[in-house]
C-alpha cells in the first residue's frame, strides 16, 4: 500500500490487516519508532479533531509534523500551482496528510508526488481514515466485524462519515439500517453500490422501530443549514434526538457511535451509559491513524 | 426515404452505423466544418438499427481518442477507411475501459475542473456509466460533456 485516498482502493485483507496493526499498536504488542520522520500536514479546510489526531499519531511513535493551514488550493488562488506546492512540500516530509474542500484532490496529489499521501477528507467524497476508525471502534466493540446490525441515523444525505462506512461494511455482511427524514436520505448511488455488493439494507424514519435489535448505532448531525425552513427543522430534529429512555430494552452489546463534534443529537445523560461509545471512538482514531502512517513508511 | 446516395469518397473514412441523431454531434466534435470535405447521411434506414446515421470525410484519418469518443457515444459506430475507393480498414467502435481526456467532470467541485489536468474515468460495461476517477462521482454518458477534440 502507497497510499490511502479512498476506501474503494481497499480490499477486505487490506482493511483486517491494518485494523490488526492498530490493535497490536493500542495493546503494546507493536512498538512503532518513526524518529526523524515528518509529515506536511496540508489542511486546506479547517478541521482541527483530524488535524490533531493525525498530529498525535505522529507525535505517538516519536515523529513530528509540518502543519500548513489555509483555503489556497488551487493555482488560481496562490499563484504557485498546487502541484509546485505539492512538489516542494515532498521535499521535506516524508508522508503527506492533506484535507481539501476538492473532491479529488488527494488522488492528484498523490499522483504528483513520490511520497505516500494520505487523504484527510476530500469535500464530499472521501474520508477513509474516519472510515477506518469507525471499523476499528466497531471490531474491538463486538469482537468481530462480520455480520452485525448496525444502524445509521440522521443526516445521512450530506453525511460523508456514513457513506464511507458502508463502503467499509462492504465486504462483511452488515445489514445496515437507515433512519432519516425523508430529505435527508441515503443518496442514490450508495443505495447501488451497497446493491451491487448484495449488502442487505433498510430504510425507515423512525429510531424507535428498530433500536433494540442493533449491534451499532452510528448517530449524525442534524445540520440547520440543511433545511429551507426553520419550523421544518424544529419538527425534524426531536425525532433524531438520542434520549436515554430510548435505551432501555436495548441489545447487552449494543455501541453507539458519532463522528463528533456533537451539537444535541445524543442527550449528554447517555454518555454516562455503557453504550456510549463515541469518546473512546475518537481516541481509537489515534491508533487507527498511526497504523496507517506505519503501514505507509515501510515500518510495519 | 428508401436508399440516399452517398457520394463515394477517393481516399478517407467513413463512420457508419451511427445512432440516428448523433452525426452532427460528431461532426462537431471533431471540428469538420472547420476545413473538412465531408458528408452527413441522417436518419438512413439501416437493417440493423431501424435508422441510422453516416459521416464520410475525405483525407480524413481517426485518432484513437476520436474512435473512442464516437464509441462512447454510438457504441453502434463502425469505422471503414478508403485508400483509391477501395476499403483498406473496417473496425467496429469499442467502448475503452479507462478514458483518458475526453470527458469534462460535470463536477464543478471536482480537482480536474480546478488544476491544468487530464481527467479520467472508468466505464462500467454493465450499466454504461462512468465513474471520475478522482471525485469518483457517477454519471451516464447522457449527463457528461465531450472536450472539443484538437
Ligand atoms: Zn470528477
Amino acid at each position: 500500500m502507497k497510499n490511502l485516498i479512498s476506501m474503494r482502493d481497499l480490499d477486505k485483507a487490506d482493511i483486517i490487516k491494518l485494523l490488526s496493526t492498530a490493535e497490536k499498536i493500542e495493546s503494546g504488542e507493536l512498538k512503532i519508532n518513526i524518529e526523524g520522520k515528518l509529515a506536511a500536514l496540508l489542511f486546506f479546510e479547517p478541521s482541527t479533531r483530524t488535524l490533531f489526531s493525525f498530529d498525535t499519531a505522529m507525535k505517538k511513535m516519536g515523529g513530528k509534523s509540518l502543519i500548513m493551514t489555509g483555503t489556497g488550493t488551487t493555482s488560481v488562488s496562490k499563484g504557485e500551482s498546487f502541484s509546485d506546492t505539492l512538489m516542494t512540500i515532498s521535499q521535506y516530509a516524508d508522508i503527506i496528510i492533506q484535507r481539501s474542500p476538492i473532491e479529488g484532490a488527494a488522488r492528484y496529489a498523490s499522483e504528483v508526488v513520490d511520497i505516500p499521501v494520505v487523504n484527510a477528507g476530500d469535500g464530499a467524497n472521501q474520508h477513509p481514515t474516519q472510515a477506518l476508525l469507525d471499523l476499528y471502534s466497531i471490531m474491538k466493540t463486538q469482537g468481530t466485524l462480520e455480520s452485525l446490525k448496525i444502524g445509521m441515523v440522521g443526516d445521512l444525505k450530506f453525511g460523508r462519515t456514513v457513506h464511507s462506512l458502508c463502503q467499509a461494511l462492504a465486504d462483511f455482511q452488515p445489514e445496515i439500517h437507515l433512519i432519516s427524514p425523508t430529505h435527508l436520505r441515503m443518496p442514490q448511488h450508495i443505495l447501488d453500490d451497497m446493491d451491487e455488493k448484495e449488502i442487505n439494507w433498510k430504510e425507515g424514519e423512525r429510531l424507535e422501530n428498530i433500536i433494540k435489535e442493533l449491534d451499532i448505532l452510528y448517530v449524525t448531525r442534524i445540520q440547520k443549514e440543511r433545511f429551507a425552513d426553520l419550523d421544518d427543522y424544529k419538527k425534524v430534529k426531536g425525532s433524531y434526538i438520542l434520549s436515554r429512555s430510548m435505551l432501555n430494552d436495548v441489545k447487552k452489546n449494543l455501541k453507539i457511535l458519532h463522528p463528533l463534534p456533537r451539537v444535541d443529537e445524543i442527550d449528554t445523560d447517555v454518555d454516562a451509559t455503557e453504550y456510549a461509545y463515541y469518546f473512546p471512538q475518537a481516541r481509537n482514531g489515534v491508533f487507527t491513524r498511526q497504523a496507517i502512517i506505519a503501514t505507509l513508511l515501510g515500518e510495519v | 426515404m428508401k436508399e440516399m446516395k452517398v457520394q463515394r469518397i477517393e481516399n478517407g473514412t467513413v463512420i457508419d452505423h451511427i445512432s440516428a441523431g448523433k452525426a452532427l454531434y460528431i461532426a462537431q466534435l471533431l471540428h469538420l466544418a472547420e476545413s473538412s470535405l465531408f458528408v452527413i447521411g441522417s436518419n438512413l434506414q439501416s437493417s440493423k438499427l431501424g435508422k441510422k446515421d453516416i459521416i464520410k470525410i475525405e483525407n480524413y484519418q481517426l485518432s484513437e481518442a476520436e474512435k473512442q469518443s464516437i464509441a462512447l457515444i454510438s457504441p453502434s459506430a463502425s469505422f471503414t477507411e478508403i485508400k483509391n475507393y477501395n476499403v483498406v480498414n473496417k473496425a467496429q467502435a469499442v467502448i475503452p475501459e479507462l478514458i483518458m481526456e475526453l470527458i469534462v467532470c460535470p463536477n464543478h467541485n471536482c480537482i480536474t475542473n480546478k488544476e491544468i489536468m487530464s481527467s479520467c474515468f472508468k466505464m462500467n460495461p454493465r450499466n454504461m456509466t462512468l465513474q471520475c476517477a478522482y471525485c469518483e462521482k457517477k454519471y451516464t454518458i447522457d449527463e457528461v460533456t465531450f472536450k472539443k477534440l484538437l
